[in-house]
């Protein structure tokens, strides 16, 4: 939990905040006049009386880096079955290029899975599983034996091409899978947790390389992940998923920014959630009650709420200043006793507990040693955010 | 402690195997006789040292000189050698759907199916085979059946030809081959072939060239566990085969207890042997390869 946090708000602040910006100018789905490549309409997939994927409705566009993110068993893999003709759905269509894909075989579709479980062929060396495909496709010998070759720089797997599957590690089967799946460049690739099993090194670079695949080829990723920090560096957009269902679909600013309902809001990144009811005092402007002896806290909002609803406000711990005498300035300011503090190295995150027993974390860059640290546990603290600091949801 | 773990199968091997060998070669090296037992010479303990000089020295290759003269025993065997890969080719034939079908079944149905296939086993193989004799005659179940269907006028002669020896051994030694292979395919992931269908390989393809080659194992184990004894096969070839079914099993007995020749059969036993001895190594190196490729 501390780590996601941490990297969130390394993102967003380091160069791998201009990527995203570079993303934005690639915006299909702001485009009304664009056609999805995938459209997914109303799809339910039931397993017997188990709902897997509930009434989801998606578009994906042509060259996105499209992410799934979600707890296990979410319904990320069967969403993923169902592009490359695994699963049909029970209810609803999947439109592939303009056409509904439910009567398309596997082995017609335009699209290329790497399975989550690796599915490596046991009987068949490293490069011909790597070749697999590219023979099925008639290609000439010379060919295959080049894009081969590619595929193994590509994924570092030069020295094991002679060797079977049961012969190297588990990130080394991962990169095979992958260098299996990319071998073909489909227009439409599907990664379910292609680079869980690599250690983080090699992870980063490999994303990057994806990344540049992408750029270079122009391939329509679908990549599932449950790492939060791979799916904000490399996606143009993010899915979360829960129970089957979409939580919400976003650019990954936008999702750790202006996350559209609790769920999301808690399970990207690190948040402090405070619940209140709203009292609207202007326009897009409110003051909630959260406990009865403290003065309301201030919050601006996007959402429409009526005076008296229930709702929460959502604050990344790094926009909460911690301080020993109350701000003067400050929006919303209350006090608290530090219970915790987690040293992360460049960041400090503390946990102070409110008069009420709420708990808000307060995360501060370390600019000085540890040593010369102002607050300690125990320390009477304030907290204090601007009214733009959080984001107000409903319920 | 290690050690005398180890010599248990080696001791095993050579009591069960390697002393009766010994006694069966030392018999086709002897001269038939009108005594009992039928052969000579004989060598007593008490007898001593020099006894056993004589012994040895009366001893010779003989037997094995008259097997090659007499073609009617390099006939039977290449007889029984024809049998035996007609009939495995037909045991893999008919095996390989059944352990294909059972290894897609239901999970929870294959105990039952896996049971249906040992079932036989439980009555004498004697009983099942003479019940062909019912089945196969020309009063038979199958004729009598054939003919209210109206497919034939006149019975067919199955029983006591080639026809029927073939379908008792496929009979006999089905679970044989659809055990293993079973075994193989049951251990084939479902998803290498949705990866085969992903990368472009038609239903078909997928099976040949995923399914097949992940299942070579299974199907070579049960190639030879119906082919090695099929060889030496006795009772079927007696009880289903007719005068013209030639099997070196059938010559065997026929030296044995009709002729009473046993260095002669013995003989006839020991080249067997050595000819089973191939297939036998062949089968192992398959088994050892499965555990490697496993491991
Ligand atoms: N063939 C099936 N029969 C019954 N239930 C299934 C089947 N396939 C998947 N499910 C159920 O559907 C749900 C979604 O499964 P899915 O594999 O899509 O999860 P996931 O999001 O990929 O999870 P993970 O992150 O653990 O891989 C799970 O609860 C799973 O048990
Ligand atoms: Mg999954």
């Amino acid at each position: 939990m501390m780590g996601a946090g941490l990297f969130l708000s390394v993102i967003f602040s380091g160069d791998v905040m201009a990527s995203v910006a570079a993303n934005q100018v690639f915006a299909p789905w702001n485009d009304p006049k664009e056609t999805p490549l995938i459209e997914f309409r109303g799809v339910t997939k039931r397993f017997g009386d188990f709902t897997a994927i509930d009434d989801l409705s998606i578009n994906i566009y042509e060259k996105e880096f499209f992410a799934l993110l979600g707890p296990s068993g979410c319904g990320k893999t069967t969403m993923m079955r169902m592009l490359a003709g695994f699963e049909t759905p029970t209810e609803g269509e999947i439109i592939l290029a303009g056409q509904d894909i439910a009567p398309v075989p596997p082995n017609k579709r335009a699209v290329n899975m790497m399975f989550q479980s690796y599915a490596l062929f046991p009987h068949l060396s490293i490069e011909d599983n790597i070749a697999f495909g590219l023979k099925r496709e008639g290609m000439p010998k010379n060919d295959i034996a080049d894009r081969v070759a590619e595929m193994l720089r590509l994924t570092r797997l030069e020295k094991f091409a002679r060797r079977k599957p049961h012969q190297i590690s588990g990130g080394q089967k991962q990169r095979v899978a992958l260098a299996r799946s990319l071998a073909k460049a489909p227009k439409l690739l599907l990664l379910d947790e292609p680079l869980g099993a690599l250690d983080k090194k090699l992870r980063q670079d490999t994303q990057f390389e994806l990344m540049d695949i992408q750029e270079k080829t122009g391939t329509t990723f679908v990549i599932v992940t449950h790492d939060q920090e791979e799916a904000m560096t490399v996606a143009s957009r993010v899915a979360v998923m829960d129970h089957g269902k979409l939580m919400q679909v976003a650019t990954p600013d936008r999702l750790y920014e202006n996350p559209e309902n609790v769920y999301v809001a808690d399970f990207i990144g690190d948040v402090n959630l405070i619940e209140g009811t709203a009292r609207k005092t202007g326009e897009g402007s409110y003051e909630i009650n959260w406990c009865e002896r403290t003065p309301p806290l201030k919050s601006t909002s996007d959402t429409v709420l009526s005076s008296g609803q229930g709702c929460t406000i959502a604050i990344r711990p790094e926009k909460v200043s911690i301080s020993s005498e109350k701000p003067e300035e400050a929006d919303n300011a209350v006090q608290g006793k530090i219970i915790d503090i987690a040293y992360l190295g460049n960041l400090s995150t503390y946990h102070v507990k409110l008069a009420n027993g709420q708990m808000v974390k307060a995360q501060t860059a370390n600019t000085r040693r540890i040593s010369r640290r102002s607050f300690t546990w125990d320390d009477d603290v304030w907290l204090s955010w601007t009214a733009t600091a959080g984001v107000l949801l409903k319920g | 402690m290690k050690r005398l773990l180890i010599a248990v199968p080696y001791f095993w091997l050579l009591a069960l195997f390697l002393v009766p060998f010994l006694i069966v070669f030392k018999i086709s090296l002897s001269d038939v006789a009108l005594a009992r037992p039928p052969y000579f010479p004989q060598w007593q303990f008490e007898e001593g040292w020099s006894a056993l000089t004589d012994y040895l020295r009366a001893l010779d290759f003989e037997n094995f000189w008259f097997l090659s003269t007499d073609d009617l025993y390099w006939k039977a065997y290449l007889s029984s050698l024809r049998i035996a890969v007609v009939a495995t080719f037909f045991t893999l034939l008919v095996g390989f759907p059944i352990a294909y079908g059972m290894a897609r079944a239901p999970l929870e149905w294959r105990p039952t199916l896996m049971m249906l296939v040992i079932l036989p086993f439980w009555t004498s193989f004697l009983i099942r085979v003479y019940a062909w004799i019912g089945i196969l005659s020309g009063e038979g179940y199958l004729n009598q059946f054939l003919m209210w269907l109206g497919v034939i006028q006149d019975p067919l002669i199955i029983l006591n030809t080639n026809v029927a020896v073939y379908i008792g051994i496929v009979y006999t030694y089905l679970p044989f081959m659809i055990l293993p292979i079973y075994s193989a395919l049951e251990k084939l992931d479902e998803s290498l072939l949705e990866a085969a269908e992903d990368l472009g390989c038609s239903r078909f393809t997928a099976f040949w060239l995923v399914t097949f080659p992940l299942s070579k194992q299974g199907i070579i184990a049960g190639c030879f566990l119906v082919f090695i004894p099929t060889i030496g096969e006795f009772v079927i070839p007696s009880l289903l085969g007719g005068s013209s079914t030639l099997m070196i099993g059938k010559v065997l007995w026929e030296e044995f207890f009709n002729n009473r020749d046993w260095p002669v059969a013995s003989a006839v036993a020991v080249v067997l042997l050595l000819i089973l001895i191939i297939p036998i190594i062949l089968f192992q190196r398959n088994e050892q390869k499965n555990r490697e490729a496993e491991g």
